[in-house]
């Protein structure tokens, strides 16, 4: 038998899966297709303090193994959220991860101080590194000093542990991860998307109305690794990985890097019953490289064999 | 919706870099007319909403025009291939049983999914008029097949190779149709003309999707009144009630 529970900061997963912020809206379209107490956890999508429309259409482009995105924090606001998402999630045993955006250290201070008070919300995932919103998001994850200052205030008015999700979009990311460990964070989600763009071959303009979008996909995928690899040796703090996972392999490649457990993001889309194929096949593909468990392959690359 | 294997039965070009594709599924017996399916090519990361033109035992059919990599692939599946698939998927076209009259108002690639409805209407022997938009002859397609189904068709084409000279719009007042409940998918400027003229009936939307279930937020609209919320193409609709969003 091969032990998939993963104990983490405020989350006790029954297996490393958890669906990624965004990919998933709060679950209820996939709850039409299987039942999601199957999952470790769910990072469901970002609230923030007053509903969001988002960003002008198109919001998405595909690219050779991945998409754009430039959604722009669409949700109802948190006290919608609040009202009629948390008590359905309510029925699924699993772990939900509320995941926190804004565009003010004030919003997002407001915004964790009410939703980690909610009995269904086991933690909170702190998006400092959405790319395609105007004012804060990204601008809070890419300067060390910001993230740090986000990350306290945050921290002192949560009743939940805090992740913090990082931007990939920098020079340095390790020196961010040593900020937010610092300011207190419980851990760290890595990595939100890349900023990129496409243009339109007729009009020769961005595909996107936002112009630039956030790169997920497997494309991804080998930076995500890289990423978490460097900041597994920086910190004590656990790592949620998250970049282009497609399969019970890829889990194993991140949790090599150091990773705790793993969100599945964009493959949603491809094939809506990604998470629970990863699921089923991730006990062979541990067995078959030799572990019980999922907790003895993190951080495999970084000991000595 | 589920995912399934289909198997190409048929796929042909029937008019310029247009394809007819019939493909057996079990999810057939779930589809209602305006409905769609995501197809899942090998080498591409997201699934093609492709609207679903006929409905019959075990087999459906679409009709698809090849615009990017994804639909020239889609033209280069050969019979008994298998073809992923995940559907049906959205809201499709309410059928109003007491309607003597309809209107189907197509442009381009926007037609197959009024195909099915013409079905629905023939058998209920409601009395169906067609207004088909096309750029040019080359393009024209299902003009023999609503003839078929007992419908009047009239056709427009942007340089007048074919039928009126115009737009469905043209065709329309050409003609003297006054039927007033419509059915309408094509190009957005069609579809603002149409929204312009008539009052009762339906519209099928269309936006770039991603999950094409209703998780991703990619393809939403607002709701057309005073403090609307929003509404997503793919899974409340891609149909909607004339005048009831603003794409």
């Amino acid at each position: 038998m091969i032990d998939l529970k993963v104990k983490l900061p405020g989350l006790t997963l029954k297996n490393p899966i958890i669906p990624a912020s965004g990919c998933y809206g709060y679950g209820r379209e996939f709850a039409e297709l299987y039942d999601l107490s199957r999952l470790g956890g769910i990072a469901i999508k970002s609230a923030t303090g007053t509903e969001r429309f988002g960003n002008p259409l198109p919001r998405v482009a595909e690219t050779p193994s991945g998409m754009l995105n430039a959604i722009g924090l669409q949700n109802p606001g948190v006290d919608v959220i609040m009202e009629k998402e948390l008590p359905w999630l309510a029925q699924f045993d699993t772990e939900i991860i509320s995941n926190v955006g804004g565009s003010s250290k004030e919003e997002y201070v407001e915004v964790v101080k009410k939703i980690s008070q909610h009995p269904v919300v086991k933690a909170i995932e702190l998006n400092i590194s959405c790319p395609n919103v105007k004012n804060g998001g990204m601008s809070f994850g890419t300067d060390a000093a910001m993230a740090a200052e986000i990350t306290a205030a945050v921290k002192a008015v949560s009743a939940k542990p805090v992740y913090v999700k990082l931007s990939p979009n920098v020079t340095n990311i390790v020196e961010i991860a040593k900020a937010v460990e610092a300011a207190g964070a419980d851990g760290i989600v890595m990595i939100n998307t890349l900023m990129g763009m496409r243009l339109d071959l007729k009009s020769g303009k961005p595909i996107l109305t936002n112009k630039t979008g956030g790169l997920s996909g497997p494309a991804i995928k080998p930076v995500a690794i890289r990423m978490i690899y460097q900041v597994y040796q920086a910190v004590k703090i656990p790592i949620i990985g998250v970049g282009g996972i497609a399969s019970a392999e890829d889990v194993l490649e991140f949790l090599y890097a150091g990773a705790s457990a793993v969100e599945v993001g964009m493959m949603n889309f491809t094939d809506p019953y990604i998470c629970l194929k990863i699921i089923e096949n991730l006990p062979s593909v541990l067995k078959k490289y030799g572990f019980k468990s999922v907790k003895e392959a993190v951080g495999r690359s970084h000991r000595d064999e | 919706m589920q995912e399934e294997k289909g198997i190409i039965r048929a796929n042909q070009k029937i008019a310029a870099d247009t394809y007819e594709m019939v493909i057996q599924a079990e999810m057939t017996k779930a589809m209602e007319p305006g409905q769609f399916v995501e197809i899942r090519l090998p080498q591409f990361s997201l699934r093609r909403p492709i609207s679903i033109a006929s409905i019959n035992e075990d087999t459906f059919t679409i009709v698809y025009k090849v615009v990017g990599d994804g639909t020239e692939a889609l033209s280069h599946c050969r019979i008994q291939d298998e073809l992923d698939l995940f559907g049906p998927a959205g809201h499709g076209f309410p059928i109003h049983e007491e309607k003597r009259e309809v209107l189907l108002i197509g442009g381009g690639v926007g037609v197959p999914p009024l195909y099915e409805v013409a079905k629905r209407y023939r058998d209920l022997k409601a009395e169906v008029k067609v207004v088909l938009g096309f750029n040019d002859s080359d393009a024209v397609f299902y003009e023999e097949e609503f003839q078929r189904l007992g419908a009047t068709v009239c056709i427009a084409t942007m340089d007048g190779s074919l039928g009126c000279q115009g737009t469905v719009m043209d065709a329309i007042f050409e003609h003297s149709i006054d039927t007033s409940f419509v059915y309408a998918c094509g190009p957005k400027p069609m579809l603002a003309a149409v929204e312009a003229k008539y009052q009762e009936g339906y519209i099928s939307h269309e936006a770039r999707m991603a999950c094409g279930m209703g998780a991703c937020m990619a393809c939403v609209c607002k709701e057309n009144k005073q403090d609307g919320h929003y509404r997503r193409i793919c899974k409340d609709g891609p149909v909607f009630q004339l005048h009831e969003v603003i794409v």
